[in-house]
């Protein structure tokens, strides 16, 4: 590529669409078109914006004036951008749930952990049993850069209030 | 060195049994109701005979065990809570009387060490307790060695019982009740493993590593403890599709309040701490060495009993 020796950073932006077979794509496609690199999608399905609109968020690559670019394009397009800057999800973790999760709300659980500054990227549950053993849960969660321990204090916090069982990452991350 | 040996269990026999190999010699041994005392050295294979088929190491009183003349008290009687009795009075009594105290217990330590610790002042006698973090590892000597003010925080796993449970719940998919049963059967595990799984033990350990570190007056009540036992086999398997698996870690990081925590964590599948069975690790972060893996066994008789026997080779 002819920036390969520039500076590519990642972002992440964060947008409203409307509940339509074919706008996700069209969401995507400024972003492609114009040298932005996905990293991850995710998609809210479960939850709905304020306006009913389902949030989406995306992580890219891109040098920052292509980034620039993407944000421009994407609003020419008519895709509503929440949220767009150099915040960056620098750090990710995971943690794993063990407890009633499906009768304590999970959706819950993941939208309160979304409101402390991190996305959930990838959320995997196993309930052997249906609803009458305990369930486990793995969340992926990114972070912005030094927010990892704020995140995890939501967690933390939840854990306790609808007695689940946390199982954290080490501090200071992987060993 | 003559040596009094307070305790018959598991690591009180093994460090009799060792102790002239290492070129020391036993003058009493005393158990929860009896003692054996000779000042010129006992017959050590006699007494633990003795002990094997009435119960009992002789016919002598504790107290003149505890009073006779040796030079280090080896303190090897089970870890209790709270006051730490009777070890704590053990140790305080010899050093009342200016000798050496190596402790196996794990409650003066982790439970009284300020008082421990002035005892030691009070006296020409010097308390030293190896034994009681990580079985056979020389943690606390390396900690010694390095200046406790080099050591920035401490983790590790340090329960032999509750990491054999994590490592066969994860391999073979068992419950935990399952395997627990199978630890029991194998030995690896109490009738009552209260002390392991819920990590207590694990905890204690962690709460002497504070107190080593911060020269401190930490106990139990300080650390935020949790346990095993809620874990199910699916949430290993989770943990296992992303790489990873379940320790049950006890960290300890430094600072004028050190704080102490235990329990389940997600550590990479094949990285340092996953060690299996009844294998112990700890990692000492350092200010100057960097990252520091120190692992072995973390109990049994003789392997702890190496330990008592380094610290009273370290002894002025």
């Amino acid at each position: 590529m002819s920036d390969a020796s520039e500076s590519r950073s990642a972002y992440t932006v964060r947008l409203e669409l409307v509940d339509e077979p074919g706008e996700l794509l069209r969401a995507l496609a400024p972003i492609a078109d114009n040298g932005g690199n996905l990293l991850s999608i995710f998609h809210e399905r479960g939850s709905l914006t304020p306006r009913g609109h389902i949030p989406v968020e995306v992580d890219l690559e891109a040098t920052p004036e292509r980034f620039e670019t993407i944000v421009s394009a994407l609003r020419e397009a008519g895709v509503n951008v929440i949220r767009a800057g150099a915040e960056r999800y620098g750090e990710e973790l995971s943690v794993v749930l063990v407890g009633d999760l499906v009768e304590t709300d999970l959706s819950d659980t993941l939208s309160r952990v979304e409101q402390a500054n991190a996305a959930v990227a990838d959320v995997a549950l196993s309930a052997p049993a249906g609803t009458d053993e305990p369930s486990s849960a793995r969340l992926r969660l990114a972070t912005e850069t030094g927010q990892r321990e704020r995140a995890l204090d939501t967690v933390r916090e939840l854990a306790d209030e609808k007695g689940l069982h946390l199982v954290e990452p080490l501090a200071g991350g992987d060993r | 060195m003559n040596l009094a040996v307070a305790g018959c269990g598991a690591v009180g026999r093994a460090v009799c049994e060792l102790a002239g190999s290492y070129g020391h010699r036993v003058t009493a041994i005393a158990d929860s109701t009896s003692a054996a005392v000779d000042e010129s050295g006992l017959d050590v294979e006699t007494v633990l005979d003795r002990k094997a088929e009435r119960g009992s190491v002789g016919s002598g009183d504790r107290e003149r065990a505890l009073a006779g003349d040796y030079d280090v008290l080896v303190e090897a009687t089970p870890t209790t809570l709270g006051d730490a009795e009777p070890g704590f009075s053990h140790a305080e009594r010899a050093l009342a009387r200016d000798a050496h105290v190596v402790l196996a217990n794990k409650g003066p330590v982790a439970e009284r060490y300020g008082d421990l610790r002035a005892a030691e002042r009070d006296s020409a006698g010097t308390v030293l307790f190896e034994a009681t973090v990580g079985g056979a590892i020389p943690i606390l000597s390396t900690i010694a060695d390095l200046g406790s003010a080099d050591v920035t925080a401490v983790r590790g796993v340090l329960n032999g019982t509750a990491n054999f449970v994590l490592s066969r719940m994860s391999a073979e998919g068992l419950d935990y009740e399952h395997v627990l049963a199978e630890a029991q059967d194998l030995g690896v595990a109490e009738t009552d493993p209260t002390f392991d799984v819920e990590g207590t033990d694990a905890a204690l350990k962690c709460v002497i590593l504070a107190n080593v570190l911060g020269d401190g007056d930490v106990t139990l009540d300080d650390a935020q403890v949790e346990g095993i036992t809620r874990l199910t086999p699916s949430a290993l398997d989770l943990a296992s599709e992303d790489g990873r698996t379940v320790r049950l870690v006890g960290e300890v990081t430094d600072g004028e309040d050190p704080t102490v925590r235990v329990g389940p964590r997600l550590v990479p599948e094949h990285g340092t701490l996953a060690v299996t069975g009844t294998q112990n690790i700890v990692q000492l972060e350092t200010r100057h060495a960097g990252q520091l893996n120190l692992s072995g066994r973390g109990a049994g008789g003789r392997a702890t009993a190496s330990a008592v026997l380094a610290d009273v080779g370290r002894l002025p």
